[in-house]
């Protein structure tokens, strides 16, 4: 009995030296400084099936806001000094397209982590993800077709359109570390399960580039780290 | 040896080093061994005007193009016989370079020696480093072409409109679909849908003249511009039956496909749940 007991001691240790060193958790907030340009409207009427799954207009995503300045969609991640990972991530995640739109519209993973894709709507798409250090492909996706299993291999922020719905328009960021965080409607991200040690953060908008603080997790704390992002007016 | 021409021996040395791991990229095609040393002279004689000396298609020609020449520095390439994503085969850019790219500016190139395109297709692959880390992907099989016959036709007219390719090239293919006049290509440049009803008896594909040639095109998809492949979602058997109703959309082009519409009196019955508002299959 207390063999077992000290065997999955033994084993709760091997599997997160976090819990040995204690863990430490980056966290806070991305808002915008001025004022954001207007998003444009977006005309569905060519596509009836999508254009009737919106009961409010829907706007272009380069930029969006919550409440108190929050900024959305900012992929906020470890760029310098995570812990090395030998293996990429067994979850997938999920790249869903809805309404003519990307659910998420911008989607971060970490290189070489399965990428699903999903067309839940009652119209085709074409998936082109226009990379440049990666391979650049082009998949058709009709209603009723199963999932596309996709990954990529480089880190690099991917612009992802669909041609023949021309607004249709989302990235990819993948990434080198799983240690990442897209920036929730208020603004919110949060790194957890941080080893004591030096981390460079990195926070990408896609209009708006990229910003970078480091900071020092010395034990179990939690960090606060805010970023700032001043709007491009036009 | 005097200083100076030792110097200029060290220089060369230095040169030839640095150079020769691109210049030895070779290129493969039946007994054809193709040398990138020998395509690089090649490449400045004939290709350099339009595709540029560094292989990104800023020639000076380039400006008054339209499709612009191909960047080889992206390897990213039309014309493939390889799933799209792939560095195409050394075969698929032997093709190319001997075809031409029809409705461009790229001729054949059919003058040369096959030993000067085999050439040309060694030099092409130095532009871009994926070619010495990724091999080039497997060509997709493409089984044996069935009969045509009307069912197939009308069951590949069923497919035109189930797989959208209408949104593009148009209900009667003539590349006027609701989403042609805002297509561009992965440089952001304007690109127009393929016409099908243009031309007569040498209305031609991009990539090639053959039933086979329009098979692989939407399996693989034409990289680099908005056409996606199918191969994921159409099975072979009824990938045969699209052909041979792309074929009919051909309407000035004799073909034995539209020998057999003739037969059966012209017409593609639209099945009434399929029909779209608007005009029909065919």
């Amino acid at each position: 009995m207390r063999t077992k007991q000290l065997f999955i001691v033994a084993i709760a240790l091997m599997v997160s030296p976090a819990l040995l060193f204690g863990a430490g958790t980056i966290s806070g907030k991305v808002t915008y400084a001025g004022t954001p340009a207007k998003q444009k409207t977006i005309d569905m009427s060519k596509e009836p099936t999508c254009a009737k799954q919106h009961t409010t207009p829907v706007t272009t995503e380069t930029v969006v806001t919550g409440p108190n300045n929050a900024l959305e969609n900012v992929v906020v991640y470890i760029s310098a000094g995570a812990p090395d990972e030998s293996s990429a991530s067994t979850q997938a995640v999920t790249f869903t397209q809805k309404g003519c739109q990307y659910l998420p519209h911008v989607l971060a993973m970490k290189a070489g982590q399965e990428l699903k894709v999903v067309n839940d709507d009652q119209t085709s798409h074409n998936i082109h993800p226009l990379a440049k250090v990666n391979r650049e492909w082009n998949k058709s996706q009709p209603p009723g077709t199963p999932p596309l299993s996709e990954k990529f291999d480089k880190e690099e922020f991917i612009s992802v359109k669909c041609n023949v719905h021309p607004w249709m328009h989302g990235y990819f960021a993948v990434l080198k570390t799983s240690h990442y965080s897209v920036s929730s409607e208020n603004g919110a991200f949060s790194l957890p399960n941080l080893p004591p040690g030096k981390y460079t953060i990195t926070a990408w908008q896609e209009d708006y580039g990229t910003q970078t603080q480091d900071v020092t997790i010395t034990g179990s704390e939690t960090k606060t780290v805010d970023f700032t992002f001043k709007a491009k007016p036009y | 040896m005097n200083a100076l021409s030792k110097r200029l021996f060290l220089n060369t040395l230095i040169a030839v080093t640095v150079a020769l791991p691109s210049l030895a990229q070779e290129a493969h095609v039946g007994d054809l061994t193709g040398h990138a040393a020998s395509g690089k002279k090649l490449y400045r004689r004939f290709c350099i005007g339009c595709h540029g000396p560094l292989g990104d298609g800023n020639g000076d020609n380039a400006p008054w193009i339209d499709p612009k020449p191909r960047d080889f520095t992206a390897a990213t390439f039309k014309c493939r016989s390889t799933p799209t994503g792939a560095l195409p085969t050394d075969q698929d850019l032997y093709n190319s370079v001997g075809r031409g790219f029809y409705n461009s500016n790229m001729p054949h190139w059919d003058a040369l020696t096959d030993q000067m395109r085999i050439d040309l297709v060694a030099y092409i692959k130095t532009f871009s480093p994926r070619w010495k880390t990724e091999k080039p992907g497997d060509p997709i099989n493409i089984p044996a072409e069935p009969a045509v016959t009307m069912q197939s036709i009308t069951h590949g007219a069923e497919l035109f409109q189930k797989m959208e390719c209408w949104k593009c090239h148009g209900q009667q293919g003539r590349g006027d679909g609701p989403s042609a006049a805002t297509l561009t290509d992965s440089k952001d440049q304007p690109i127009r849908p393929y016409n099908f009803a243009a031309g007569g008896d040498d209305s031609r594909f991009k990539c090639g003249l053959t039933n086979q040639d329009v098979y692989r095109i939407f399996m693989t998809g034409v990289d680099g511009t908005p056409m996606p492949s199918f191969a994921d979602v159409i099975q072979p058997n009824d990938a045969w039956d699209l052909v041979h109703f792309l074929r009919t959309l051909q309407t000035n082009r004799h073909s034995k496909e539209n020998d057999v519409l003739k037969a059966a009196g012209g017409k593609i019955p639209v099945k009434a749940a399929d029909a779209p508002s608007g005009s029909g299959g065919q």
